[in-house]
């Protein structure tokens, strides 16, 4: 069919606007071979600006449309769909990114207006080649694994299985509850953990839609999303590892806490006046608070012990030691109230609900708070000495200390890099799982139907802890519900005339999505496990794959506009 | 298969609108009902969001869209629940419709309207928090959803005079016979399962602090209305500048009004930190010599990536300086921001052409009647209260009701996310549990 | 010393340990541009138990007691009175300025700081028919010390007696009997006298049986209202005055065509938030052009007479907040400046003198420009 091609420039408000001439490029992109219609709006992802394209493609007869925005990442989606709806095949949409990398990078106007030019026409030219595709829905195992049985994992298990879906709960150790099992009280109201957590746990243990796995990990995943299978193994030999599959995949590995001894300064490990968050909290738990068979008469509180610490490769605040202190801290002048006990800190973060309440509480209740980051740790007799700036006194002072509780900070766990290695899970600069994206999608994953729980992602308290598992919970259900998942059409496919059964391709796949048929000897691409991604494509020394919608006439197309230019 | 149960989410803020999806796209359907014109709410009005800077409308704005197109979704704009009864699985909801005087079905949303209207340019624009005027029809903002125009009865000469002038400006100007001032409030009346509150939250009004002079200083200005003087779409096209000046010191000051009980806010905003932080580094952006000055008291940047936003905005040679401002003054034609720098333990004027106050995250003035209205509690803060502070987050004490987002206490933009998400979750249940029965 | 046991025994208010140190005290603190006073500092010394370093003794009596940082603290720490804790053990010690020393001594003798002999407090009644308490009046009339002894005070106190009494109030005087309030006293952090004062003062002023007073001066009204309990209405008399237009029982008929502009005393304004009475009393005098100041109402500059700030310098006397007071209402064009407290108007008067605005700028009580309008 003759391309009849539609060209949509976007202001994007004044962010591409201001640097590119947006008419010129109007007026440019109207002079192209194959374009009926070119138009500019101010934002083309709003419903006036998509019901443009909508209403050129039915009374225009458009078969192709270009829309020059944003990165394709974000409002691709947007103009498919648009396009679709007036009629035009969605793989006959192509974008040209003349915001990110163009009007935001380039800040003189005539070079920018020169390349935005530049993009449209490559788009214009590849997108003449562009065929019509067509996506296809896959069905869904109904049923979810969840990985790790702390609080995070036990939510997500819970609202999964209460909505009429089997679980898979694996749990490395043996028993669940996670690092919460630990804890003696929570904040901000001295709740004790066995007042809800066993609960919570009984609730798990007892759900006839979940079974729970434990002394157990994940050791390999492969599918897709609505398909996974994984495979279960002990951690202790003598049992047989079990096979499932679930439609989606929550992991909620939990966190690990840094290991004071890489601060050594502190003399944790060398002095038994020096302890941890989680160790008081045990000592709390068992009511033993002296230290050398002594009460202690001065307890001292460190704040950000490997948090905020670029040194140590954790520039991160782990969220939640400000509200742990200031609950230890209350805990201990209720244990010990002759004890005299010292909060240093930078800053304060005790953002939650009732976070900066409880603080005032702890200052009620005697803490003292003092502002400075404690620089070292040395004996004095039966005691410890702290040595820190008070920059409130803009004074060094020495604070002698008969126990020192080090506020330890969340770092990731081992065992998630596993499970990201399983999965091509990309991991964010500070180590922890990345979300799909930070602000929309805080639990999606860049996988498919695998979605993130707790403090994997980062650090969090347990309500917040509690509402993303929750609604990494939701996001399972909605493929689970539906029953069916979109599947990608820009898939690979294999010329069986041109295949010399090298098996190159197989090789080099993430995804596993080509096989060598036993009989014919020929590559063949599962469409379902394809992602798209090309790799097998330019690997295939007999050019024998073909990667739809971005075939090499389409793209040479492309190229050629460019270098031309 | 019997008809599938229906949830209603009340407010198409980000946390409404996440909530709305999540359900829909599980194959539910939502009537997500939301008081003003368009759906959005705060998100909408902000320019970037921390820590990523991603523009606030290029990313919501798909959103906005998707439940305005949605198949499994009912969206009633301009509308306010009136009354729930009922018990989970069986809710009875009322809901009022008010009148737009201008038809859904015709209106094109091509401002034609707009333009012709006698007031145009004299309506105060709240969207752009009064710092720009439109006219008595009207949509919030460009990218509005639905694009429907609608006509402020506060402001219309007609509405409130019965006459303007010989003929009506905005049907003349209509090319598709939308505007008809004969219409009435419509009572609508739905069945849902389950219903999440999605309300959001308020601003303190900063004259509650008159010693930071906003009101009496027109260059002292709060948060929000910097969000739209920075936005691209905002009244200035996302120059910073004021009376025509581009200002040369700016000040930020933290928790006006939060970590205050006197002010009735013992508790923190927990966003101001952040935003505070994106709103130097805009103004280092657009006004590459200005000095800029944050005062703080603790710095808050507890979130994903927070920290480091933090430390790039300190490395952008933005000075944050300890010490809560105690008072702003005139000097001349500048302002002095007055304050102790409590690490150098001494009292410091700083000069502004341009002061940003952080106020304070409030539960919306109505709280109290929604929760009379849906029999929920609420917290000695204000907002509404959850079951259970540490495992039920999103639960209410009555069951089937969900709380999503900033009604529930301030939060950012992902906790929000999350949290809207996860009442979906809770809904979800509930609608599988009905849809069993 | 524990500072916090301290202060809770003097019957002070402070806490400590509510304190988050965010400098909004000292920030806002009069004072504090001009002298090391650092009150932000002194609350967290004496919260770790280390004043040695912030603590400055003789800027200690800088403190005027303006209560801008008590009003303005998020946490409700009440900062200022550490100060007056601290500065009750240097009274304990008797370590007080001499001229601080020798204002209580008088209060303790004649019942004024002044030193003046008690039978001369009624000296500015010359000429006036004022009636005594004792006898059964509607309303009682408390002067200050000030406005009592001070000559440029007594111009408004008789001011005052006019208007009241030309608005037909029924008005007593307790005439020789009146002390001192102590109001300052207790800000010195002389709790002993101070209680003297009160076991004293609050008997004599019940027998009188009236259900209101009135007060010249917002310092003495602050302390009856909130430090002696007492079973009356205690007005500042601007808030008399304001009731009196009110109820239609002032009429004013010259003219006072004058632009003026009004300067909040800080007890009255900040502490007490009586903001608008004095403004409706100016603006309804015929002929006034009333005109604003920037720094108003609950940002108003303390003029730096209180806190016992009447019988001590300070530490520094060339940066007084006066100086810069008095030009920023000689900016606004006004002719008059108008002061509701004969602390301000003594410490304005002062100021205008020395900076040479007389030609331009006259301080004068509210009560003053009334009676010029009878």
């Amino acid at each position: 069919m003759k391309p009849r091609i539609g060209v949509y420039i976007c202001h994007c408000g004044t962010n591409v606007a201001a640097t590119v001439d947006v008419e010129a490029v109007t007026e440019f992109a109207a002079t192209l071979p194959g374009v009926v219609i070119a138009r500019h709006y101010t934002y083309m992802c709003s419903e006036p600006g998509q019901a443009l394209i909508k209403e050129d493609a039915r009374t225009l007869g458009l078969n192709r449309v270009v829309v020059a925005s944003c990165s394709p990442r974000m409002h691709e989606p947007t103009f498919r769909a648009a396009s679709h709806e007036g009629g035009v095949n969605p793989y006959q949409v192509e974008m040209a990114n003349i915001r990110e990398q163009c009007s935001w990078v380039h800040p003189d106007r005539h070079e920018a207006t020169d390349k935005a030019k530049a993009l449209v026409y490559a788009a214009v030219m590849k997108a003449a080649h562009l065929e019509p595709l067509e996506e296809r829905e896959a069905p869904v195992t109904p049923g979810a694994l969840v990985i790790g049985g702390g609080v995070a994992g036990l939510v997500a298990a819970l609202d999964i299985a209460d909505a009429g879906f089997p679980v898979h709960l694996v749990e490395r150790s043996d028993r669940l509850g996670g690092r919460v099992a630990e804890l003696n009280r929570t904040f901000p109201d001295l709740e004790p953990v066995a007042e809800w957590l066993p609960a919570l746990v009984d609730q798990v243990r007892r759900h006839p839609n979940i079974t729970v796995y434990l002394n157990s990990r994940v050791t390999d995943i492969t599918g897709f999303v609505g398909n996974f299978e994984a495979r279960v193994g002990p951690i202790e030999a003598g049992l047989a590892p079990a096979q499932i599959q679930v439609g989606a995949i929550v992991i909620a590995t939990g966190y690990n806490v840094f290991d004071p001894r890489l601060k050594p300064e502190f003399g944790y490990g060398i002095y038994p006046q020096v302890v941890t968050t989680l160790e008081l909290e045990q000592r709390l738990s068992s009511g033993d608070l002296t230290v050398n068979g002594k009460t202690p008469k001065e307890v001292v509180f460190i704040k950000c012990v490997g948090s905020r610490d670029q040194q140590l490769g954790r520039p991160y605040c782990s969220r939640v030691c400000c509200m742990i202190s200031a609950k230890q801290a209350q805990l201990v002048r209720q244990a010990l109230p002759d004890a005299r006990v010292t909060v240093f800190y930078m800053d304060v973060r005790t953002f939650g609900k009732r976070g900066e309440e409880f603080y005032d509480e702890a200052r009620r209740a005697g803490v003292r708070y003092r502002r400075g980051n404690v620089s070292e740790i040395y004996r004095r007799g039966e005691r410890v000495v702290v040595r820190v700036e008070d920059t409130l006194l803009a004074r060094t002072v020495e604070h002698e200390a008969d126990l020192v509780v080090l506020a330890v900070g969340m770092e990731p766990r081992p065992e998630a890099a596993d499970i990201a290695a399983l999965l091509k899970l990309p991991r964010s600069a500070d180590g922890f799982l990345l979300e799909a994206h930070p602000k929309l999608r805080p639990v999606d994953t860049a996988v498919d139907g695998v979605f993130l729980a707790g403090c994997c992602q980062g650090p969090k308290d347990i309500p917040d802890t509690v509402a993303q598992a929750k609604a990494a919970a939701a996001s399972a259900l909605i493929p689970l519900m539906r029953g069916v998942v979109p599947m990608e059409a820009a898939t690979a496919v294999v010329d069986p005339e041109l295949c010399a059964g090298c098996g190159m391709c197989v090789e080099i796949c993430p995804y596993s999505a080509p096989a060598l048929d036993p009989l014919w000897g020929v590559s063949r691409v599962n469409a379902v496990l394809c992602k798209g991604c090309g790799a097998c494509a330019v690997t295939c020394p007999s050019k024998a794959i073909r990667l739809q919608h971005f075939t090499p006439d389409q793209i040479l197309a492309q190229v050629e506009a460019l270098v031309g230019w | 298969m019997a008809q599938k149960p229906a949830a209603l989410v009340i407010g198409a803020g980000i946390a409404g609108i996440q909530a709305a999806l999540d359900i829909a796209d599980a194959g539910y359907p939502v009537y997500l009902v939301e008081r003003e014109p368009s759906v959005g709410g705060r998100m909408a009005q902000l320019d970037k969001t921390f820590p990523t800077l991603d523009c606030s409308s290029c990313i919501l704005t798909p959103k906005m869209v998707s439940v305005g197109q949605h198949p499994n979704i009912e969206l009633m704009t301009y509308s306010e629940v009136v009354a729930v009864e009922g018990e989970a699985g069986a809710f009875h909801v009322t809901i009022r419709r008010k009148p737009r005087y201008v038809e859904e079905d015709l209106c094109r949303g091509c401002g034609a309207c707009a333009q012709a209207c006698r007031m145009r340019g004299r309506v105060v624009d709240t969207f752009n928090q009064g710092l720009s005027k439109r006219s008595a029809i009207y949509v919030p903002f460009p990218q509005a959803v639905p694009l429907i125009y609608t006509v402020d009865p506060e402001t219309c000469l007609y509405l409130t005079r019965g006459v303007c002038g010989k003929t009506f400006l905005c049907k003349d100007a209509c090319p598709a016979d939308a505007i008809n001032f004969e219409q009435k409030e419509r009572i609508v009346k739905v069945d849902v399962a389950a219903i999440i509150v999605a309300t959001g939250f308020d601003l303190m009004d900063p004259r509650t602090k008159p010693e930071f002079g906003y009101g009496v200083y027109p260059n002292v200005i709060t948060g929000l209305e910097f969000e739209r003087l920075s936005s691209a779409s905002g009244p200035t096209g996302g120059k910073v500048v004021l009376n025509g000046n581009e200002p040369q010191d700016v000040v930020f000051i933290h928790c006006v009004g939060s970590r205050d009980p006197h002010t009735g806010v013992p508790y923190c905003s927990r966003i101001c930190c952040m935003y505070t932080a994106k709103h130097a580094h805009l103004v280092r952006d657009k006004l590459p010599n200005a000095r800029i000055t944050v005062f703080y008291i603790d710095m808050r940047a507890f979130g994903k990536g927070y920290e480091e936003f933090y430390d790039r905005v300190k490395e952008e040679r933005v000075i944050y300086r300890r010490g809560e401002p105690s008072e702003v003054y005139r000097r001349g034609d500048r302002l002095v921001v007055r304050a102790e720098d409590s690490l150098l333990g001494r009292t410091v004027e700083v000069e502004a052409d341009l002061v940003v106050l952080a106020t304070a995250v409030v539960p919306r003035a109505d709280t109290p009647a929604v929760a009379q209205l849906l029999g929920l509690a609420c917290s000695p803060d204000g907002f509404f209260q959850e079951a259970h502070p540490k495992y039920r987050p999103v639960e209410t004490a009555r069951t089937g009701v969900f709380l999503a987002g900033c009604c529930q206490s301030p939060k950012d933009i992902p906790d929000t996310v999350a949290q809207a998400k996860a009442a979906a979750a809770s809904a979800l249940v509930v609608l599988h549990q009905t849809r069993s029965r | 010393m524990d500072i916090q046991q301290h202060a809770r025994e003097i019957g002070l208010g402070l806490d400590l340990f509510s304190c988050i140190q965010c400098g909004k005290c000292t920030g806002g603190c009069p004072v504090s541009m001009t002298t090391v006073l650092n009150v932000r500092s002194l609350v967290y010394g004496a919260l770790i138990g280390d004043i040695a370093g912030p603590i400055h003794e003789e800027a200690l009596w800088d403190c005027t007691c303006c209560f801008t940082c008590v009003e303005r603290c998020p946490k409700d720490v009440r900062p200022a009175e550490v100060i007056i804790a601290l500065r009750s053990l240097l009274v304990e010690e008797g370590k007080v300025p001499s001229t601080i020393g020798n204002a209580l001594m008088g209060i303790f003798r004649q019942g004024n700081p002044l030193g003046y002999a008690r039978e001369d407090r009624i000296a500015w009644m010359d000429g006036l028919e004022v009636k005594s308490a004792q006898e059964g009046c509607e309303t009682l009339l408390f002067t200050c010390c000030s406005s009592a002894y001070d000559i440029r005070a007594q111009a408004a106190t008789k001011a005052l007696v006019r208007v009241l009494q030309a608005a037909g109030v029924d008005l007593g005087h307790l005439g020789t009997e009146e002390t001192c309030c102590g109001n300052e006293v207790r800000r010195v952090g002389e709790m002993g006298l101070f209680e003297m004062l009160v076991e004293e003062g609050k008997p004599l002023l019940e027998e009188v049986g009236v259900a209101r007073m009135v007060t010249t001066s917002p310092h003495c009204m602050n302390t009856f209202r909130h430090e002696y309990q007492l079973g009356m209405d205690v007005l500042h008399y601007t808030q008399a005055l304001a009731r009196l237009l009110e109820e239609g029982r002032l009429n004013m008929t010259g003219r006072v065509e004058k632009v003026v502009t009004y300067h909040d005393p800080c007890f009255l304004g900040k502490q007490n938030g009586i903001f608008d009475e004095p403004r409706e009393v100016l603006k309804a005098i015929p002929g006034v052009k009333f005109v604003e100041m920037d720094r108003i109402r609950d940002r108003s500059l303390c003029c730096e007479g209180g806190g016992g700030r009447m019988w001590f310098e300070g530490t520094n006397t060339e940066g007084r907040l006066a100086f810069q007071r008095v030009q920023e209402a000689a900016d606004t064009g006004a002719e008059i400046l108008a002061v509701a407290c004969p602390f301000c108007m003594a410490m304005l008067d002062d100021a205008v003198k020395v900076k040479g605005l007389s030609e331009r700028l006259r301080v004068m009580d509210i009560a003053e420009l009334v009676a010029m309008a009878l």
